[in-house]
Protein backbone atom coordinates (compact mmCIF):
# COMPACT_ATOMS: atom_id res chain seq x y z
CA UNK A 1 0.00 0.00 0.00
CA UNK A 2 1.55 3.28 -1.05
CA UNK A 3 1.37 6.21 1.34
CA UNK A 4 -1.17 8.88 0.49
CA UNK A 5 -1.93 12.39 1.67
CA UNK A 6 -5.46 13.56 0.98
CA UNK A 7 -6.76 17.02 1.70
CA UNK A 8 -10.55 17.20 1.77
CA UNK A 9 -12.03 19.93 3.94
CA UNK A 10 -13.78 18.08 6.77
CA UNK A 11 -16.77 20.43 6.63
CA UNK A 12 -18.26 22.65 3.93
CA UNK A 13 -21.36 24.67 3.25
CA UNK A 14 -23.93 23.22 0.86
CA UNK A 15 -23.18 24.43 -2.64
CA UNK A 16 -19.63 25.51 -1.80
CA UNK A 17 -16.93 24.55 -4.30
CA UNK A 18 -14.18 22.72 -2.38
CA UNK A 19 -10.69 21.87 -3.53
CA UNK A 20 -9.43 18.33 -3.10
CA UNK A 21 -5.67 17.73 -3.08
CA UNK A 22 -4.17 14.27 -3.40
CA UNK A 23 -0.61 13.00 -3.15
CA UNK A 24 0.50 9.39 -3.42
CA UNK A 25 3.95 7.83 -3.06
CA UNK A 26 4.98 6.20 -6.36
CA UNK A 27 8.18 6.33 -8.43
CA UNK A 28 6.28 6.72 -11.75
CA UNK A 29 9.02 4.88 -13.63
CA UNK A 30 8.77 6.22 -17.16
CA UNK A 31 10.14 3.26 -19.07
CA UNK A 32 12.64 5.58 -20.76
CA UNK A 33 15.42 5.35 -18.20
CA UNK A 34 18.33 2.92 -18.36
CA UNK A 35 19.58 1.11 -15.29
CA UNK A 36 23.18 0.66 -14.20
CA UNK A 37 23.45 -2.41 -16.45
CA UNK A 38 22.42 -0.39 -19.49
CA UNK A 39 19.04 -2.10 -19.87
CA UNK A 40 15.81 -0.10 -19.99
CA UNK A 41 13.99 -0.02 -16.66
CA UNK A 42 10.45 -1.16 -17.47
CA UNK A 43 7.62 1.36 -17.25
CA UNK A 44 5.63 1.30 -14.01
CA UNK A 45 3.33 4.23 -13.49
CA UNK A 46 -0.04 5.02 -12.02
CA UNK A 47 -2.04 5.53 -15.19
CA UNK A 48 -5.53 6.15 -13.81
CA UNK A 49 -7.00 8.13 -10.95
CA UNK A 50 -10.69 8.34 -10.08
CA UNK A 51 -12.76 10.02 -7.41
CA UNK A 52 -16.33 9.19 -6.45
CA UNK A 53 -18.59 11.17 -4.14
CA UNK A 54 -21.13 8.96 -2.39
CA UNK A 55 -20.67 6.43 -5.16
CA UNK A 56 -20.96 8.77 -8.14
CA UNK A 57 -17.80 9.43 -10.16
CA UNK A 58 -17.07 13.15 -10.08
CA UNK A 59 -13.57 13.24 -11.51
CA UNK A 60 -11.01 11.01 -13.18
CA UNK A 61 -7.64 11.37 -14.86
CA UNK A 62 -5.53 9.38 -17.31
CA UNK A 63 -1.88 9.83 -16.40
CA UNK A 64 1.19 9.37 -18.60
CA UNK A 65 4.94 9.06 -17.81
CA UNK A 66 5.26 12.84 -17.94
CA UNK A 67 3.59 13.03 -14.53
CA UNK A 68 6.18 13.50 -11.78
CA UNK A 69 7.00 10.82 -9.22
CA UNK A 70 4.71 10.91 -6.19
CA UNK A 71 1.82 12.18 -8.30
CA UNK A 72 0.04 15.25 -7.02
CA UNK A 73 -3.44 15.94 -8.40
CA UNK A 74 -5.86 18.62 -7.30
CA UNK A 75 -9.40 19.20 -8.53
CA UNK A 76 -12.67 20.64 -7.28
CA UNK A 77 -16.17 19.50 -6.47
CA UNK A 78 -19.38 21.09 -5.24
CA UNK A 79 -20.20 20.09 -1.64
CA UNK A 80 -23.68 18.68 -2.19
CA UNK A 81 -24.32 16.39 0.77
CA UNK A 82 -22.43 14.81 3.65
CA UNK A 83 -20.78 11.54 2.87
CA UNK A 84 -17.67 9.89 1.62
CA UNK A 85 -15.19 10.56 -1.14
CA UNK A 86 -13.47 7.47 -2.50
CA UNK A 87 -10.20 7.97 -4.36
CA UNK A 88 -8.50 5.23 -6.34
CA UNK A 89 -5.17 4.96 -8.11
CA UNK A 90 -4.48 2.16 -10.64
CA UNK A 91 -0.98 1.23 -11.76
CA UNK A 92 0.38 -0.54 -14.84
CA UNK A 93 0.29 -3.89 -13.02
CA UNK A 94 -3.46 -3.47 -12.72
CA UNK A 95 -3.36 -2.99 -8.96
CA UNK A 96 -5.75 -0.41 -7.54
CA UNK A 97 -5.38 1.36 -4.22
CA UNK A 98 -8.40 3.05 -2.70
CA UNK A 99 -8.58 5.60 0.09
CA UNK A 100 -11.62 7.36 1.52
CA UNK A 101 -12.24 10.72 3.12
CA UNK A 102 -15.35 11.97 4.88
CA UNK A 103 -16.98 15.31 4.28
CA UNK A 104 -19.71 16.91 6.38
CA UNK A 105 -21.92 19.34 4.48
CA UNK A 106 -24.12 21.69 6.44
CA UNK B 1 48.67 44.71 -14.77
CA UNK B 2 49.54 41.03 -14.45
CA UNK B 3 46.99 38.35 -15.24
CA UNK B 4 46.80 37.38 -11.56
CA UNK B 5 45.87 40.79 -10.21
CA UNK B 6 43.56 41.47 -13.15
CA UNK B 7 41.69 38.30 -12.25
CA UNK B 8 41.57 39.37 -8.61
CA UNK B 9 40.13 42.77 -9.43
CA UNK B 10 37.54 41.16 -11.69
CA UNK B 11 36.68 38.87 -8.81
CA UNK B 12 36.45 41.88 -6.56
CA UNK B 13 33.93 43.54 -8.87
CA UNK B 14 32.15 40.21 -9.15
CA UNK B 15 31.93 39.90 -5.37
CA UNK B 16 30.50 43.37 -5.01
CA UNK B 17 28.01 42.69 -7.80
CA UNK B 18 27.07 39.33 -6.40
CA UNK B 19 26.51 40.85 -2.98
CA UNK B 20 24.25 43.43 -4.60
CA UNK B 21 22.44 40.79 -6.64
CA UNK B 22 22.23 38.58 -3.57
CA UNK B 23 20.77 41.26 -1.39
CA UNK B 24 18.49 42.57 -4.10
CA UNK B 25 17.20 39.12 -4.87
CA UNK B 26 16.66 37.94 -1.34
CA UNK B 27 16.46 40.98 0.87
CA UNK B 28 18.94 43.01 2.80
CA UNK B 29 20.27 42.07 6.20
CA UNK B 30 17.94 42.03 9.19
CA UNK B 31 17.81 44.88 11.61
CA UNK B 32 20.27 42.93 13.76
CA UNK B 33 22.64 42.55 10.78
CA UNK B 34 21.95 38.86 10.13
CA UNK B 35 22.12 38.38 6.38
CA UNK B 36 21.66 34.63 6.55
CA UNK B 37 18.85 33.29 4.43
CA UNK B 38 17.42 29.81 4.21
CA UNK B 39 17.47 27.98 0.89
CA UNK B 40 13.69 28.43 1.05
CA UNK B 41 14.07 32.11 0.27
CA UNK B 42 15.92 31.35 -2.96
CA UNK B 43 13.17 29.14 -4.39
CA UNK B 44 10.36 30.15 -6.67
CA UNK B 45 6.87 30.66 -5.24
CA UNK B 46 5.53 27.33 -6.51
CA UNK B 47 8.29 25.32 -4.81
CA UNK B 48 7.84 27.36 -1.64
CA UNK B 49 4.11 26.55 -1.75
CA UNK B 50 4.98 22.88 -2.16
CA UNK B 51 6.97 22.96 1.08
CA UNK B 52 4.49 25.14 2.91
CA UNK B 53 1.49 22.84 2.52
CA UNK B 54 1.74 19.60 4.48
CA UNK B 55 -0.69 17.88 2.12
CA UNK B 56 1.31 18.77 -0.97
CA UNK B 57 4.82 18.27 0.43
CA UNK B 58 6.10 14.84 -0.67
CA UNK B 59 8.45 14.92 2.32
CA UNK B 60 5.38 14.38 4.48
CA UNK B 61 4.90 10.98 2.84
CA UNK B 62 8.25 10.04 4.38
CA UNK B 63 7.10 11.48 7.71
CA UNK B 64 4.06 9.19 7.63
CA UNK B 65 6.36 6.26 6.94
CA UNK B 66 8.57 7.38 9.83
CA UNK B 67 5.64 7.52 12.19
CA UNK B 68 4.80 3.93 11.29
CA UNK B 69 8.38 2.80 11.92
CA UNK B 70 8.40 4.70 15.23
CA UNK B 71 5.48 2.59 16.40
CA UNK B 72 6.66 -0.71 14.97
CA UNK B 73 8.33 -3.28 17.24
CA UNK B 74 11.73 -4.36 15.98
CA UNK B 75 14.83 -6.36 16.84
CA UNK B 76 15.60 -9.10 19.33
CA UNK B 77 14.36 -6.84 22.11
CA UNK B 78 10.99 -6.61 20.30
CA UNK B 79 10.63 -2.95 21.16
CA UNK B 80 9.42 0.02 19.17
CA UNK B 81 10.81 3.54 19.50
CA UNK B 82 7.49 4.41 21.11
CA UNK B 83 7.96 1.80 23.83
CA UNK B 84 10.79 3.87 25.33
CA UNK B 85 10.19 7.34 23.92
CA UNK B 86 6.40 7.44 23.95
CA UNK B 87 4.80 10.15 21.87
CA UNK B 88 7.44 11.59 19.54
CA UNK B 89 5.81 15.01 19.50
CA UNK B 90 6.66 15.28 23.17
CA UNK B 91 9.86 13.27 23.60
CA UNK B 92 11.55 14.33 20.34
CA UNK B 93 10.50 17.98 20.57
CA UNK B 94 13.61 20.03 19.82
CA UNK B 95 15.92 17.02 19.61
CA UNK B 96 16.87 17.21 15.91
CA UNK B 97 17.74 20.89 16.33
CA UNK B 98 20.72 19.82 18.45
CA UNK B 99 22.25 17.48 15.88
CA UNK B 100 25.05 16.71 15.07
CA UNK B 101 25.74 16.36 18.78
CA UNK B 102 28.53 15.08 21.03
CA UNK B 103 28.48 11.35 21.57
CA UNK B 104 30.04 10.22 24.83
CA UNK B 105 30.41 6.73 23.39
CA UNK B 106 32.75 7.74 20.58
CA UNK B 107 34.02 10.99 22.07
CA UNK B 108 33.14 12.82 18.89
CA UNK B 109 30.26 14.16 16.87
CA UNK B 110 27.40 12.01 15.61
CA UNK B 111 24.54 13.02 13.39
CA UNK B 112 20.89 12.16 13.85
CA UNK B 113 20.95 9.12 11.55
CA UNK B 114 23.86 7.69 13.52
CA UNK B 115 22.09 8.37 16.83
CA UNK B 116 18.97 6.60 15.59
CA UNK B 117 21.01 3.62 14.48
CA UNK B 118 22.97 3.49 17.74
CA UNK B 119 19.68 3.34 19.61
CA UNK B 120 18.45 0.67 17.23
CA UNK B 121 21.47 -1.51 17.82
CA UNK B 122 21.80 -1.04 21.57
CA UNK B 123 18.21 -0.82 22.73
CA UNK B 124 16.16 -2.57 20.08
CA UNK B 125 18.96 -5.07 19.32
CA UNK B 126 18.13 -4.65 15.65
CA UNK B 127 20.21 -4.22 12.52
CA UNK B 128 21.05 -0.59 11.87
CA UNK B 129 19.34 0.90 8.84
CA UNK B 130 21.72 1.39 5.88
CA UNK B 131 22.75 4.93 4.96
CA UNK B 132 20.21 6.57 2.70
CA UNK B 133 17.70 3.75 3.15
CA UNK B 134 14.01 4.56 2.97
CA UNK B 135 13.64 3.68 6.66
CA UNK B 136 16.38 5.90 8.04
CA UNK B 137 15.22 8.83 5.89
CA UNK B 138 11.65 8.31 7.04
CA UNK B 139 12.60 8.12 10.72
CA UNK B 140 14.92 11.13 10.59
CA UNK B 141 12.20 13.07 8.73
CA UNK B 142 9.69 12.14 11.45
CA UNK B 143 12.07 13.07 14.26
CA UNK B 144 13.19 16.17 12.40
CA UNK B 145 9.60 17.32 11.99
CA UNK B 146 9.32 17.50 15.79
CA UNK B 147 11.85 20.35 15.67
CA UNK B 148 10.25 22.23 12.78
CA UNK B 149 10.18 25.95 13.45
CA UNK B 150 12.62 25.71 16.35
CA UNK B 151 16.03 27.39 16.12
CA UNK B 152 19.06 25.26 15.29
CA UNK B 153 21.10 24.81 18.47
CA UNK B 154 24.40 23.34 17.36
CA UNK B 155 27.90 24.63 18.02
CA UNK B 156 27.91 25.67 21.65
CA UNK B 157 29.28 22.40 23.03
CA UNK B 158 32.96 23.06 23.74
CA UNK B 159 33.71 19.37 23.44
CA UNK B 160 32.98 19.69 19.71
CA UNK B 161 35.19 22.72 19.11
CA UNK B 162 37.92 20.69 17.41
CA UNK B 163 35.45 18.90 15.13
CA UNK B 164 33.75 22.17 14.18
CA UNK B 165 37.12 23.66 13.31
CA UNK B 166 37.94 20.64 11.13
CA UNK B 167 34.59 20.96 9.40
CA UNK B 168 35.20 24.65 8.84
CA UNK B 169 38.55 23.93 7.28
CA UNK B 170 36.88 21.45 4.92
CA UNK B 171 34.28 24.07 4.04
CA UNK B 172 36.97 26.56 3.09
CA UNK B 173 39.36 24.11 1.43
CA UNK B 174 39.64 24.18 -2.34
CA UNK B 175 39.22 20.72 -3.78
CA UNK B 176 38.63 18.78 -6.96
CA UNK B 177 39.36 19.49 -10.59
CA UNK B 178 37.52 22.79 -10.53
CA UNK B 179 39.41 23.88 -7.41
CA UNK B 180 36.28 25.12 -5.65
CA UNK B 181 35.71 25.34 -1.95
CA UNK B 182 32.19 25.30 -0.51
CA UNK B 183 32.81 28.89 0.57
CA UNK B 184 33.60 29.96 -3.00
CA UNK B 185 29.96 29.44 -3.98
CA UNK B 186 27.99 29.55 -0.78
CA UNK B 187 29.76 32.37 1.06
CA UNK B 188 31.14 34.46 -1.78
CA UNK B 189 28.61 33.99 -4.56
CA UNK B 190 25.23 33.16 -3.06
CA UNK B 191 22.39 34.77 -4.93
CA UNK B 192 24.19 34.54 -8.27
CA UNK B 193 23.35 31.94 -10.86
CA UNK B 194 25.22 28.72 -11.56
CA UNK B 195 23.78 27.45 -14.81
CA UNK B 196 20.08 28.13 -14.49
CA UNK B 197 20.04 27.69 -10.71
CA UNK B 198 20.40 30.32 -8.02
CA UNK B 199 23.22 29.57 -5.56
CA UNK B 200 21.84 29.41 -2.01
CA UNK B 201 23.87 30.06 1.12
CA UNK B 202 24.15 26.37 1.98
CA UNK B 203 22.17 26.28 5.22
CA UNK B 204 21.15 22.70 5.87
CA UNK B 205 18.12 23.49 8.00
CA UNK B 206 15.58 21.29 6.24
CA UNK B 207 17.15 17.84 6.07
CA UNK B 208 16.24 15.21 5.13
CA UNK B 209 14.81 17.01 2.12
CA UNK B 210 12.61 16.10 -0.79
CA UNK B 211 14.81 17.17 -3.68
CA UNK B 212 12.99 17.76 -6.96
CA UNK B 213 16.08 16.59 -8.84
CA UNK B 214 15.96 13.22 -7.07
CA UNK B 215 12.16 13.01 -6.95
CA UNK B 216 12.74 11.41 -3.57
CA UNK B 217 13.96 12.04 -0.04
CA UNK B 218 17.64 12.33 0.70
CA UNK B 219 20.03 13.18 3.50
CA UNK B 220 22.44 16.07 3.80
CA UNK B 221 25.29 13.73 2.99
CA UNK B 222 23.62 12.75 -0.28
CA UNK B 223 23.21 16.40 -1.18
CA UNK B 224 26.82 17.17 -0.27
CA UNK B 225 27.99 14.29 -2.47
CA UNK B 226 26.08 15.93 -5.34
CA UNK B 227 27.85 19.22 -4.58
CA UNK B 228 31.25 17.59 -4.51
CA UNK B 229 30.59 15.66 -7.71
CA UNK B 230 29.39 18.88 -9.30
CA UNK B 231 32.68 20.50 -8.42
CA UNK B 232 34.53 17.45 -9.79
CA UNK B 233 35.87 16.50 -6.37
CA UNK B 234 35.95 13.02 -4.88
CA UNK B 235 32.86 12.82 -2.65
CA UNK B 236 33.36 11.66 0.93
CA UNK B 237 31.92 8.25 1.79
CA UNK B 238 28.66 8.02 3.65
CA UNK B 239 29.25 8.10 7.39
CA UNK B 240 32.88 9.14 7.10
CA UNK B 241 34.29 11.35 9.90
CA UNK B 242 34.91 14.12 7.35
CA UNK B 243 31.23 14.16 6.53
CA UNK B 244 30.03 14.36 10.12
CA UNK B 245 32.52 17.16 10.83
CA UNK B 246 31.29 19.06 7.78
CA UNK B 247 27.65 18.53 8.79
CA UNK B 248 28.53 19.75 12.28
CA UNK B 249 30.20 22.86 10.90
CA UNK B 250 27.28 23.58 8.57
CA UNK B 251 24.73 23.29 11.35
CA UNK B 252 26.78 25.48 13.68
CA UNK B 253 26.97 28.03 10.86
CA UNK B 254 23.15 27.95 10.76
CA UNK B 255 22.79 28.37 14.51
CA UNK B 256 19.59 30.20 15.33
CA UNK B 257 17.91 29.65 11.98
CA UNK B 258 14.64 27.73 11.96
CA UNK B 259 14.49 23.99 11.30
CA UNK B 260 12.42 23.30 8.18
CA UNK B 261 12.38 19.51 8.05
CA UNK B 262 11.06 18.08 5.78
CA UNK B 263 12.05 20.78 3.29
CA UNK B 264 11.57 20.79 -0.48
CA UNK B 265 14.53 21.90 -2.57
CA UNK B 266 15.19 22.01 -6.34
CA UNK C 1 45.81 6.05 -41.24
CA UNK C 2 44.52 2.49 -41.45
CA UNK C 3 43.30 1.29 -44.79
CA UNK C 4 40.55 -1.30 -44.62
CA UNK C 5 42.18 -3.83 -46.88
CA UNK C 6 39.82 -6.78 -46.77
CA UNK C 7 36.07 -7.20 -47.18
CA UNK C 8 36.01 -8.91 -43.77
CA UNK C 9 37.54 -5.82 -42.23
CA UNK C 10 34.86 -3.60 -43.75
CA UNK C 11 32.06 -5.88 -42.54
CA UNK C 12 33.53 -6.03 -39.05
CA UNK C 13 33.80 -2.26 -38.87
CA UNK C 14 30.26 -1.86 -40.20
CA UNK C 15 28.87 -4.29 -37.62
CA UNK C 16 30.67 -2.51 -34.82
CA UNK C 17 29.37 0.86 -36.03
CA UNK C 18 25.88 -0.58 -36.35
CA UNK C 19 26.01 -2.00 -32.84
CA UNK C 20 27.28 1.29 -31.46
CA UNK C 21 24.55 3.13 -33.33
CA UNK C 22 21.89 0.78 -31.99
CA UNK C 23 23.20 1.29 -28.45
CA UNK C 24 22.95 5.02 -28.94
CA UNK C 25 19.32 4.66 -29.94
CA UNK C 26 18.64 2.43 -26.95
CA UNK C 27 20.35 4.68 -24.44
CA UNK C 28 18.83 7.93 -25.70
CA UNK C 29 15.18 7.53 -26.61
CA UNK C 30 14.21 9.55 -29.63
CA UNK C 31 12.52 12.66 -28.34
CA UNK C 32 9.03 13.45 -29.56
CA UNK C 33 8.92 16.05 -32.27
CA UNK C 34 6.32 18.78 -32.64
CA UNK C 35 4.63 16.62 -35.31
CA UNK C 36 4.02 13.90 -32.73
CA UNK C 37 2.36 16.42 -30.43
CA UNK C 38 0.24 17.56 -33.37
CA UNK C 39 -0.72 13.95 -34.07
CA UNK C 40 -1.66 13.34 -30.45
CA UNK C 41 -3.74 16.53 -30.43
CA UNK C 42 -5.50 15.48 -33.62
CA UNK C 43 -6.25 12.09 -32.06
CA UNK C 44 -8.01 14.00 -29.29
CA UNK C 45 -9.83 16.64 -31.34
CA UNK C 46 -10.47 14.76 -34.58
CA UNK C 47 -10.98 17.21 -37.42
CA UNK C 48 -12.90 19.69 -35.21
CA UNK C 49 -11.70 23.29 -35.10
CA UNK C 50 -9.79 24.34 -32.00
CA UNK C 51 -10.35 27.92 -30.86
CA UNK C 52 -8.08 30.06 -28.74
CA UNK C 53 -9.66 31.24 -25.51
CA UNK C 54 -11.34 30.12 -22.31
CA UNK C 55 -8.35 27.99 -21.34
CA UNK C 56 -5.62 29.31 -19.06
CA UNK C 57 -2.50 27.15 -18.83
CA UNK C 58 -0.42 28.18 -15.82
CA UNK C 59 3.25 27.13 -15.79
CA UNK C 60 6.35 28.86 -14.45
CA UNK C 61 8.26 30.47 -17.33
CA UNK C 62 11.61 29.29 -15.98
CA UNK C 63 11.30 26.07 -14.03
CA UNK C 64 13.52 25.32 -11.06
CA UNK C 65 13.79 21.69 -11.93
CA UNK C 66 12.43 19.88 -14.97
CA UNK C 67 11.71 16.83 -12.83
CA UNK C 68 8.85 18.55 -11.05
CA UNK C 69 7.03 21.38 -12.78
CA UNK C 70 3.76 22.58 -11.26
CA UNK C 71 0.99 22.86 -13.85
CA UNK C 72 -2.51 24.25 -13.52
CA UNK C 73 -5.25 24.49 -16.12
CA UNK C 74 -8.22 26.77 -15.51
CA UNK C 75 -11.09 26.96 -17.99
CA UNK C 76 -13.32 30.03 -17.88
CA UNK C 77 -16.61 28.26 -18.51
CA UNK C 78 -19.50 27.40 -16.21
CA UNK C 79 -20.17 23.86 -15.00
CA UNK C 80 -23.93 23.40 -15.49
CA UNK C 81 -25.60 20.00 -15.87
CA UNK C 82 -26.01 20.45 -19.63
CA UNK C 83 -23.17 22.82 -20.38
CA UNK C 84 -19.81 22.11 -18.80
CA UNK C 85 -16.14 21.41 -19.42
CA UNK C 86 -15.91 17.70 -20.11
CA UNK C 87 -12.22 17.03 -20.68
CA UNK C 88 -8.92 18.82 -20.27
CA UNK C 89 -6.01 17.23 -22.18
CA UNK C 90 -2.40 18.34 -21.79
CA UNK C 91 0.30 17.68 -24.40
CA UNK C 92 4.04 18.32 -24.63
CA UNK C 93 6.40 18.75 -27.52
CA UNK C 94 9.72 17.16 -26.65
CA UNK C 95 9.32 14.43 -24.02
CA UNK C 96 9.49 10.87 -25.42
CA UNK C 97 5.69 10.78 -25.35
CA UNK C 98 3.39 13.63 -26.40
CA UNK C 99 0.64 13.07 -23.80
CA UNK C 100 0.93 14.43 -20.29
CA UNK C 101 -2.50 13.84 -18.74
CA UNK C 102 -6.17 13.80 -19.61
CA UNK C 103 -8.60 15.00 -16.97
CA UNK C 104 -12.29 14.06 -17.10
CA UNK C 105 -14.65 16.42 -15.32
CA UNK C 106 -18.35 16.32 -14.53
CA UNK C 107 -20.82 19.17 -13.90
CA UNK C 108 -20.33 18.44 -10.18
CA UNK C 109 -16.87 20.00 -10.35
CA UNK C 110 -18.21 23.49 -9.68
CA UNK C 111 -15.39 25.01 -11.67
CA UNK C 112 -12.96 23.66 -14.27
CA UNK C 113 -9.60 23.83 -12.54
CA UNK C 114 -7.02 21.07 -12.21
CA UNK C 115 -3.42 21.02 -11.00
CA UNK C 116 -0.62 18.51 -11.08
CA UNK C 117 3.18 18.29 -11.33
CA UNK C 118 4.87 17.16 -14.54
CA UNK C 119 8.28 16.23 -15.85
CA UNK C 120 9.83 18.07 -18.74
CA UNK C 121 13.01 16.80 -20.36
CA UNK C 122 13.81 19.98 -22.23
CA UNK C 123 12.62 23.51 -22.88
CA UNK C 124 9.45 23.12 -24.92
CA UNK C 125 5.87 24.10 -25.66
CA UNK C 126 3.04 22.72 -23.56
CA UNK C 127 -0.52 22.67 -24.95
CA UNK C 128 -3.74 22.39 -22.96
CA UNK C 129 -7.00 21.69 -24.79
CA UNK C 130 -10.44 21.73 -23.19
CA UNK C 131 -13.44 19.97 -24.69
CA UNK C 132 -16.85 21.30 -23.70
CA UNK C 133 -19.98 19.20 -23.46
CA UNK C 134 -21.20 20.82 -26.70
CA UNK C 135 -18.23 19.27 -28.50
CA UNK C 136 -16.25 22.48 -29.01
CA UNK C 137 -12.49 22.61 -28.37
CA UNK C 138 -10.50 25.46 -26.82
CA UNK C 139 -6.73 25.78 -26.44
CA UNK C 140 -3.93 27.58 -24.63
CA UNK C 141 -0.18 27.07 -25.03
CA UNK C 142 2.88 27.99 -22.99
CA UNK C 143 6.61 27.92 -23.65
CA UNK C 144 8.69 26.66 -20.75
CA UNK C 145 12.44 26.93 -20.26
CA UNK C 146 14.06 23.95 -18.55
CA UNK C 147 17.67 23.96 -17.40
CA UNK C 148 19.78 21.21 -15.88
CA UNK C 149 20.72 21.68 -12.22
CA UNK C 150 24.28 22.64 -11.48
CA UNK C 151 24.97 19.98 -8.86
CA UNK C 152 23.33 16.70 -9.81
CA UNK C 153 23.72 13.04 -8.82
CA UNK C 154 26.90 11.43 -9.97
Amino acid sequence: MARTLINVPPTAKRGEVVEIKTLISHPMETGFRTGPDGALIPRDIIHRFTCTYNGEEIFSADLFPAITANPFITFTTVATESGELALSWTDDKGQTQMETAKITVE
Amino acid sequence: MSAGSRRLSFLGVGLVMSALVGSAAVGLADADGDSRRSGFDFMGPQTQAMQGDDTSNPGMLAVLEGEDIWNRKAGAADKSCADCHGDAARSMHGVAAHYPAFDTGTGGPINLDQRINTCREKNQEAEPFPWESEEILALSAYVGLQSRGLPVQVGDDTRLAGAIKAGGEAFHRKQGQLDFSCADCHDANWGRKLGGSVIPQGHATGYPIYRLEWQSMGSLQRRLRNCMAGGRAEPYSYGSPEFVELELYLMSRSRGMAVETPAVRP
Amino acid sequence: MTILATRRDILRTGAATGAAFATLLLVRPVLAKPEEMEAAIRAFTGSAPVAKGKVELVLPALVENGNSVPLTVNVAHWMEPNDYVKTIAVFNEKNPQPNVATFHLTPRAGRASVSTRIRLGDSQKITAIAQLSDGSFWVDEAEVIVTLPACAES
